[in-house]
Order: C-alpha cells, then structure tokens, then sequence
C-alpha cells in the first residue's frame, strides 16, 4: 500500500470519527424533535455526496460518448467553455436581478468546470467509462444510506416509516435507475454496454433535478429545504458545524472510495487485456506451428 | 434514542459491506495478476 493512500486513510478516518463526535455529541438536541433529529447529520451529507457523485457520472457518461470522436469532443468542450462564460457572467450580473437567474448561472458555471476537469483527467473512452461506473457504484451506496436513515428519521417523527410523497418516491426512482445501470453494466455482454450504461446514465440523470426541487414546489411530507429555503428555512446556527464537518467528512470519505473503485476498474481493465493479449500470441504460435 | 442508533449503525454497516466487497475485489484481481505472471 503507498503511504500517500495510508496517510488518505487516516485523514479520512479522523475525519468521520470528529464528524461523529460533532453530530452524536457537540451538536445542540433540537427543540420538537428531540434526540432522533441528529441522524439529520447523516442523512443530509450522504443524499449531498449521492447527487453529487450522481453528477459527476452524468459527466463521465457525456464525456464517453462524446471522447469517441475528435471533433464531437472538441465541439463539446467548446460548448462548456462558452456555457461557462454564460453562467459566469448571469452569476455575476444576474444577481442584482432575481435570486433564480444567480442560481441558473451558478448551475451553468458549475457544470461547466465540472465537464472541463473530468475531461482534463480522464480524457480516453476506457478511462471516462472507469470514472462514471466508479461514481455510480459510490453514489448508490451513499443513496442506499440515504434511503434506510430517512425512514429510520421518519417513523419517530411522522408515525410511519414511508409514505408516497414526490421527494421520497423520486428519490426511491433515483436509486432504482441507478441500481439498473449497474445491473447492465454487471450482466449485459457485448461490446456495446458501456455505451448503452452511457445513455441510461444520461436519461436517468434527468431524476437528480426532480429530487432537489420536489420539495419546492411540490407539497411533501419532507421538511422544505435547510439550504437555500427561503424564509423560516434553515437550522440553528449552533448545528451548522455539525453539518459542515460530517458534509467534509462524507465527501472525502466518497473520494477515497472513488478513487479505490477507479484504480479497480483500470487494474481490472489491464488484467483483461493482458489475458486477451496472451491469448492471441497462444493462437498464432498454435497456427504457425499447423502451416509449418 | 434507539431509532437515532440503528441509523448511524446501519449507515456504517452500508459501508463496511462495500468496503468488504472493494477489498474482495482487489484480492482477485491480485489473484488473477499472479494467475498471468505464472502461465
């Protein structure tokens, strides 16, 4: 093991150990909710790290399709780049005017700098198809967690485990797309799958969108949103370092295991082509040996 | 206090299962490494 990956371990575990301490111990108990509300601490960083890793597929996905032609590629990063001069200058100037069109252009600047660094670092076919299957496997462990604490959170809180509402069912429609995409990936046999796992990928990240913005405009059973909720949102500053430091702990938590799954899959690819490889100079010995 | 619990405690039995199953996966493969410098 190289120590650089050792000492990664250590910082991350030290940091989930504080995260830990914060929400079990330092953070304030909430007024009406009592003890139970602390499992907030876990269930807001892993749904961040999900969509967030659930983006980053979407991008590695895109970046796939797009890496296979020279020109496609470079249409593409020529569309981002612009998209995030766009997003910069709505952020900028669009401020004064509505709170929506500073979000839009934080979106569009976002998933611009997004595309143009992933595509910076994993800038081939097999290397961006690596990345999205590793940030799709994380994502929908963090997802799974996700989707076992809010009922946990629930049933104390609302009476009942689950109940059909937009947030909650979209959410369950997110990881059962995802869980799909890794069932094609596992199963499906043939050149062609990372390609379709691609475009499944694609459509199905349309979902992420109706999660985050299910609770603003539909009405749920969920709370409305703790970040960027408008009026009488929001959580009691004292709580505020609880969150950052398990939202801190659970991204670099998600990086380590990202970055193990992708060495995986680029190991496991290497394996496969050296047993290929081996395989072929098998044969062409076996044929020369016949025509002699 | 018991619902607060099994929720941190099923969130960490989430991941140490993948961990498991991560380091499953690189046992293999170092397996099949072997496997290949062998024939």
């Amino acid at each position: 093991m190289k120590p650089t990956y050792v000492i990664a371990s250590l910082v991350t575990f030290a940091l989930l150990s504080y995260g830990l301490y914060q929400g079990l111990v330092v953070a304030p108990t909430e007024a009406t909710m009592g003890d139970v509300q602390r499992i907030f601490y876990y269930h807001l960083p892993s749904a961040w790290v999900a969509f967030t890793l659930f983006f980053l597929n979407f991008v590695g996905s895109l970046l796939f399709l797009v890496v296979k032609k020279d020109a496609a590629d470079k249409f593409a990063a020529g569309v981002f780049a612009v998209l995030g001069v766009i997003g910069l200058g709505i952020s900028i100037f669009g401020r004064s005017y509505t709170e929506f069109a500073s979000s839009i252009g934080g979106t569009l600047l976002m998933c611009a700098i997004a595309y143009l660094v992933i595509r910076h670092f994993f800038h081939s076919q097999p290397q961006a198809d690596a990345f999205a299957a590793s940030t799709a496997e994380v994502g929908v462990v963090f997802c799974t967690v996700v989707l076992l604490t809010g009922p946990l959170w629930a049933r104390p809180v609302w009476g009942i485990w689950w109940t059909w509402d937009a947030r909650l069912t979209s959410t369950l429609v997110l990881w059962l797309i995802y869980v799909s995409y890794l069932i094609l990936r596992k199963f499906a046999t043939g050149g062609q799958t990372p390609t379709l796992a691609a475009a499944l990928s694609i459509f199905g990240f349309a979902d992420v969108p109706i999660v985050y913005l299910s609770i603003r405009y539909f009405r749920t059973q969920h709370p409305q949103p703790v970040i960027n909720g408008g009026e009488g949102s929001g959580i009691d500053s004292h709580m505020w370092a609880a969150v950052l430091w398990n939202l801190l702990a659970f991204t670099v938590f998600a990086i380590m295991l990202v970055t193990t799954r992708y060495k995986l899959a680029q190991a496991e690819r290497r394996i496969e082509e050296a047993f290929a490889t081996r395989d072929l100079e098998d044969d062409s010995h076996l044929i020369s040996r016949s025509t002699r | 206090m018991n619902y607060l619990y099994t929720a941190y405690v099923v969130t960490w039995v989430v991941h140490i299962v993948y961990l498991f199953y991560l380091s499953r996966r690189a046992a293999r493969l170092r397996e099949e490494a072997r496997d290949l410098e062998r024939k």
